[in-house]
């Protein structure tokens, strides 16, 4: 039987001829969440026992893309952070420890249904404050903070099943010191684990991105949560340094930079107490000559690129297979001009502005001495803002395991690229770093994954995708990445006691 | 006429082998002439625990738990000696007892840790203990056979390598462990001791950039927190436990968790 044609030729050249001209020239079109979304106040306190605490100090938080301020936000003292210790203490005695554990999952989970409510005036207040793309803060920061949420609440009154015949008892008050690449996120992950094994709760945000976390406030006086369950402080280094010290404090978690965590480490020394730290990474992301090569160029970029770089776990080696290393970079660096640097809140931008003049001066720097060493550097043309932070996506090859930029955790837009042959070369290149928080496997050999992901020093091996996460799977580093985990039924762990269980022997 | 015996030469326990230290030092300790290890010794004591890691973290559970309890067979085999270097026959049987428990949980641990995480997207994730690698035991003083073993089993049963600081007042058990040690099908460097003063190399130990993790049982107070400082270099696992406990939980101390995301398709 003869088949139909479901269009004649004729009326289709017809179509063409009514067809207004293509244009040779597209002229851009931004396509700008708006701000009005989310009221920024003049100037924050500390949110402390449930109430704004006026600050003796202040600094100013900017947007890093635009260098306007935002806010007047506080400095807190040693003595603002031992008032917000002495409110969680407060609350763990009197009151929080005591209440219903199913009781205490339920002011969970309205704090992530109201974050699901509010997500996109926090989102655009992430990207504002952050500089981190509204497609970013809005379908990934987001969606995992309010899941975090979801997930832990539920856990908080069924802890005698997470851990059978430990009977598991809150440790007290948490001290919580949070990073600027993923603001709210990383609250979530600190502040739900913490909330549902009962402990209370001192959060300090980063210095540069404290406003999702006083904005956050608000959804704890929404949730009507009990005062001083969860205080706020914000400041630079130095209020996280007070926090450390407080001898009200029985847990230190801390997610940031190896060195200071390393000093963390030290001051605790000897005190007793708990410490959990999630620190740096300089992963490997492995591409093998038998990968889907346009997946594996996606999972490449959205590695090292996504979030600016400003990942812990970013793809930041590429270890590529001999064979394949031409097409692998002759597709990445096509892949790398449709990348679109710009306005954070633009809703087509990919990558967004460098959180801040310090950390721009550190990729500078460390690209500068890749570039001195012999690496090879490649850049996309595009046109960066003249105001506000910013650095082009960047690709080194010819890069030596040896040089700064294969060694050194760049926290920016910068990927270097290494090559291999066999799997016992990948292997040994990735684990030669003093990190070992993640790594990726580019394979369609199933047997190979799992023999790769044994082989890999890292806490988290993402195999055929990258930089996923997820509040069920475990999350944190093996050697200097730092110890612990968050996320999953591991990640309740570090904010439980378990003393005076022996279950077995003993 | 009577007959003169041989008496031995208590000497370290390096990679399988028995060395006297490198510095020809020795310490007087329970009657005898026993090595004084130096910082060289620790040097190659941490060089032979890497090299045998792979090995032993690499033997299958069921293998590895077959050693351990070829480890009791060894001490049991020699009770009365290891009576005479203790506090008498009951701390050897405990230590027999004690090895034989953790013997059963080098092929448990996987299961009872681990975890598989039913994350959203097309992934099989799952979670798994592994070693955590060379891990320094710093012993302590009582009870002199079951405080060191107390010690060094869970690093070891998690698949780690050891190296320990023996008991510095009581260390002739310790190396009559090592002669057990030696003869039980125990990778030569996946445990090794050393003997001499604790306070020389234990921050040695605690500050060397090639040991992933340590145990301060042994120190007192203000040594642990010292060593704990030490360990911050390369942010290594503290762990201070009892002299006398058992418990999977501090086998767990000495392991790490990794998480893999395994693609679902077809």
């Amino acid at each position: 039987m003869l088949r139909v044609p479901i269009t004649s030729p004729l009326t289709e050249l017809d179509r063409k001829k009514e067809r207004a001209p293509v244009p040779k020239e597209w002229a851009y079109a931004p396509a700008p969440e708006s701000r009005d979304v989310v009221s920024i106040k003049e100037r924050y306190g500390h949110f402390v026992g449930g109430k704004w605490l006026e600050p003796s100090e202040t600094y100013t938080t900017i947007s890093p893309a635009t260098e306007e301020t935002l806010a007047e936000v506080g400095q807190a003292t040693p003595e603002e952070v031992e008032t917000a210790v002495a409110a969680a203490r407060e609350a763990f005695e009197n009151g929080w420890s005591g209440i219903a554990p199913a009781e205490r999952a339920k002011y969970l989970f309205r704090i992530a249904r109201t974050l699901q409510e509010r997500a996109r005036e926090f989102a655009v207040l992430e990207s504002l404050n952050g500089g981190k793309p509204i497609k970013e803060s809005r379908d990934v920061d987001l969606p995992l903070a309010a899941a975090h949420f979801f997930y832990y609440a539920g856990w908080a009154d069924k802890l005698e099943y997470a851990f059978p015949n430990r009977r598991p008892r809150p440790i007290g008050v948490a001290g919580q010191i949070i990073p600027w690449n993923f603001p709210l996120l990383m609250l979530s992950w600190k502040i739900a684990p913490a909330l549902a094994a009962g402990n209370t709760v001192v959060l300090k945000p980063a210095e540069t991105t404290p406003l999702s976390a006083l904005l956050f406030a608000d959804v704890l006086r929404q949730a009507e949560l009990p005062p001083g369950v969860v205080n706020i402080v914000t400041g630079d280094g130095r209020a996280g340094a007070a926090l450390v010290k407080s001898e009200g404090v029985d847990k230190i978690a801390f997610t940031g930079s190896t060195e200071v965590g390393k000093a963390i480490q030290r001051e605790l020394a000897g005190t007793g107490k708990k410490l959990t730290l999630e620190l740096g990474g300089k992963a490997a992301n492995i591409i093998f000559d038998d990968a889907a090569l346009d997946q594996a160029v996606e999972g490449i970029v959205n590695g090292i690129y996504f979030n600016q770089g400003h990942v812990c776990c970013a793809g930041s080696r590429l270890l590529v297979q001999e064979s394949i290393y031409e097409p692998v970079i002759e597709k990445l660096k096509r892949r790398l001009t449709t990348l679109r640097v710009g306005d954070p809140l633009d809703k087509n931008t990919d990558v967004g502005a460098i959180n801040s003049k310090q950390q721009l001066d550190k990729i500078r720097e460390l690209v500068e001495a890749g570039e001195e060493e012999g690496a090879e550097i490649y850049q996309p043309p595009c046109r960066l803002p003249e105001k506000g932070y910013w650095f082009a996506p960047t690709v080194f090859t010819n890069v030596a395991q040896s040089y700064r930029i294969a060694q050194e955790e760049i926290f920016g837009p910068v990927l270097s690229v290494l090559t291999f042959r066999t799997p016992e070369e990948a292997v040994e290149k990735a684990n030669n770093t003093p990190y070992g928080l993640s790594a990726g496997v580019w394979t369609e050999k199933g047997s190979r994954i799992l023999w790769m992901a044994e082989r890999l020093r890292a806490g988290v091996v993402w195999a055929n995708t990258f930089n996923r996460f997820d509040p069920t799977s475990p999350f944190g580093g093996y050697k200097e990445s730092g110890f612990g985990r968050e996320g999953g039924l591991h990640g309740l762990e570090p904010y439980i006691d378990f003393d005076g269980t022996e279950p077995f022997g003993g | 006429m009577a007959r003169l015996p041989v008496k031995k030469t208590y000497k370290l326990f390096i990679g399988g082998a028995f060395p006297r230290s490198e510095s020809g030092r020795t310490y007087e300790a329970e009657g005898q002439n026993v090595a004084r290890a130096s910082r060289k010794d620790v040097r190659d004591a941490v060089r032979a625990a890497r090299s045998a890691f792979p090995k032993w973290a690499g033997m299958t559970a069921y293998n590895r738990g077959q050693v351990l309890y070829r480890i009791a067979e060894m001490i049991e085999a020699r009770d009365s000696e290891f009576a005479e270097l203790s506090t008498g026959l009951e701390e050897v049987e405990r230590t027999v007892d004690r090895i034989v428990w953790y013997a059963g949980w080098a092929d448990k641990l996987a299961q009872v840790l681990g975890s598989s995480n039913p994350v959203s997207g097309p992934y099989f994730n799952f979670t798994v203990p592994e070693p955590t690698g060379v891990v320094a035991v710093v012993a302590p003083d009582e009870p002199p056979l079951l405080g060191l073993v107390s010690r060094v089993l869970p690093a070891l049963t998690g698949g780690n390598a050891v190296v320990a600081v023996a008991p510095e007042k009581h260390p002739l058990a310790a190396i009559e462990l090592a002669e057990a040690l030696a003869t039980s099908d125990v990778p030569g460097g996946a445990v090794n001791l050393l003997t001499g003063h604790r306070e020389e190399l234990a921050p040695w130990l605690a500050s060397h950039m090639d040991v992933n993790a340590i145990d301060v049982t042994g120190a007192d107070d203000g040594g642990a927190a010292e060593l704990e400082r030490a360990a911050a270099d390369n942010v290594k696992r503290v762990v201070r436990g009892g002299p006398d406990t058992q418990s999977p939980w501090e086998i767990a101390s000495f392991l790490e968790l990794k998480t893999v995301w395994h693609p679902v398709g077809q």
